[in-house]
């Protein structure tokens, strides 16, 4: 993506750097990124185009096409940012601005990340819980399931101000209700991927167990558990991007004073559209490097345990 | 001496969707100690269910069955037999050694008995210098072997086999077959051995028990009068074809009762 614009500079590329580019994927996603951003900058001009020319008229003053393109990308309260703009607000809030300032992206993302984590650990152990109550215990298999499906089909931005309220009632408050949204929204891949890991080893495999008697704790973690981890890799993937999205919308009615969600809040309290899209972004890159660290631990694990490379 | 497997009016049905299926019926064996015994017949034949029913995997309906003189169950509580399955059905995420070393685990073996007995086994079947490699690492042929190992790491006197060598293409399993005769006699184990070639049970065996199917039963026992020292090349003379020949006269007049 970087590399290519070296390439249409310069006339000494080898042909063989060449090959490399237009055969790898960093051409097409270097194309499709710079239509995303040309398509980006004709909506702001169409978006901001009449708010600015109510300007103009107001003013009376005269204008033309290219005043209007360069002034519907400098709006201070745009209803599109420019790409420019958003990229200035995010290098100027988290490089220009001290970490521990509450000012500072940084800050936010990083009061955002930490009920993230502690969210999607709860909700990871608690999924993995329920998976081997559901695969071990008939009762459960039957009757946990429906209850599990049904918790998710109520809308999270219903129940979240309930979560908050009804743990503050009972002293609850801080990191952990937020979490613990994150919580309400992770454990549910993770049940399902792991009721169908802790029930992928094959008939033959648990027919070997039986012949030597093992017990159903050898069984576990000797075969159903080995055989989950692909799925759980898999689910936790899922689980980290929709805790990141339990922890935003959990500061969202709480009136929190930190976090992405409550810079969203105040972005469009005050109609601060550039804020709302720097945090927005930040959350984007947030979610991709979490979805990103879990592959990587899924591709080390998956090393030790002898994958075909 | 009592007999390793003894089996008196063993029946068995299953109850399935379309009505039950009869897979075994008035079933009267007894195999001995040491004895090596093929079980063919067409599939339905109930070949495979009576394997599992001594391992204790399929629970029968009628009659009655011993081995080691004890029921199916406290036999396999006393990890009496090892099994090996139609497919190798190694853990893809342990080496060689580590699957092998399974049973072991399972078993409470201490390390060092672990050790001693996985070098043991693997040099057994031919794959020492394999311990570290994982099962995607070895030909199909190879995986069986590793799987036999598996079912000998602990030393169970009798060995219970389905088909094992089924999936190998025929060079592989000559090469099997002379492999685990010779197994059979430095370890004096019992072998029941389950397969639908011809040639493999009576190469192999000393006595072919043939099956037929609908319902499963017994229709023919032969006793094999080859030696017990054989080469490959045995399969060519006329004592050899003459078993043969009675194995397929066996499994063709249970067909004709149909």
């Amino acid at each position: 993506m970087t590399a290519s614009a070296p390439i249409a500079a310069s006339p000494t590329a080898s042909p063989a750097t060449l090959r490399r580019l237009t055969d790898g994927k960093a051409l097409p996603i270097a194309i499709v990124v710079a239509s995303i951003v040309l398509i980006w900058y004709g909506f702001t001009v169409y978006l901001n185009a009449p708010w600015q020319i109510g300007l103009y008229q107001r003013a009376g003053a005269e204008w033309t096409a290219s005043d209007l393109v360069r002034d519907t990308m400098a709006q201070e309260r745009p209803v599109l940012p420019a790409p420019h703009q958003v990229v200035a607000e995010m290098w100027k809030t988290t490089v220009e601005t001290r970490p521990t300032s509450n000012r500072s992206l940084l800050n936010h993302a990083w009061i955002t990340l930490s009920s993230t984590l502690l969210g999607f650990a709860i909700g990871t152990t608690l999924g993995v819980l329920l998976a081997v109550g559901i695969v071990h215990n008939r009762a459960m298999d039957k009757s946990v399931m429906p209850w599990v499906i049904a918790s998710q089909t109520i809308p999270i931005l219903a129940i979240a101000p309930m979560i908050i309220v009804v743990l503050n009632a009972i002293g609850l408050s801080g990191i952990l209700p937020k979490a613990l949204i994150s919580t309400y929204l992770s454990f549910f891949p993770v049940v399902v991927g792991m009721v169908k890991g802790f029930r992928s080893p094959e008939a033959i495999q648990l027919d070997l167990m039986r012949t030597y008697n093992a017990s159903r704790t050898q069984t576990f973690f000797r075969l159903r558990w080995p055989s989950a981890l692909p799925f759980l890799f898999t689910s936790m993937k899922v689980a980290v991007a929709i805790s990141l999205v339990g922890a935003i919308v959990g500061e969202l009615p709480t009136g929190a004073v930190a976090g992405l969600g409550a810079r969203l809040l105040a972005g469009s309290y005050y109609g601060q559209t550039i804020q709302i899209w720097a945090a927005l972004f930040m959350a984007a890159a947030l979610a991709a490097i979490l979805v990103a660290l879990v592959g990587l631990a899924q591709r080390l694990v998956m090393a030790r345990m002898g994958a075909r490379p | 001496m009592a007999p390793v497997v003894e089996a008196r009016g063993l029946g068995l049905t299953f109850d399935t969707a379309d009505g039950p299926v009869q897979a075994l019926a008035n079933v009267d064996l007894s195999v001995g100690r040491g004895e090596f015994v093929s079980f063919i017949g067409p599939s339905g034949c109930g070949k495979t269910t009576f394997l599992r029913v001594i391992a204790d995997l399929e629970r029968p309906t009628a009659g009655d069955i011993r081995v080691n003189g004890l029921t199916p169950e406290a036999a396999r509580r006393a990890r009496a037999y090892g099994y090996v399955f139609q497919a190798a059905g190694l853990f893809p995420w342990r080496t060689i050694e580590k699957n092998v070393a399974l049973p072991l685990e399972i078993m409470g073996y201490s390390s060092r008995e672990r050790q001693e007995r996985v070098a043991r086994t693997l040099d057994l079947v031919n794959l020492s210098g394999f311990e570290r490699k994982f099962p995607w690492q070895l030909s199909g042929g190879m995986q069986q072997r590793a799987s036999i190992a598996r079912a000998l790491a602990f030393d169970a006197d009798l060995l219970l086999m389905d088909e094992p060598f089924g999936a190998l293409d025929e060079i592989v399993r000559d090469h099997l077959n002379e492999q685990l005769l010779e197994l059979w006699a430095r370890t004096n184990k019992t072998i029941c051995f389950v397969t639908h070639s011809i040639p493999e049970a009576v190469y192999l065996s000393t006595r072919i028990v043939v099956m037929s199917p609908r319902p499963g039963r017994v229709t023919d026992v032969i006793e094999s009068t080859l030696p017990k020292e054989r080469p490959l090349d045995i399969r060519e003379t006329p004592e050899f074809l003459e078993i043969a020949h009675r194995v397929r006269e066996g499994l063709r007049a249970g067909h004709a009762d149909e």
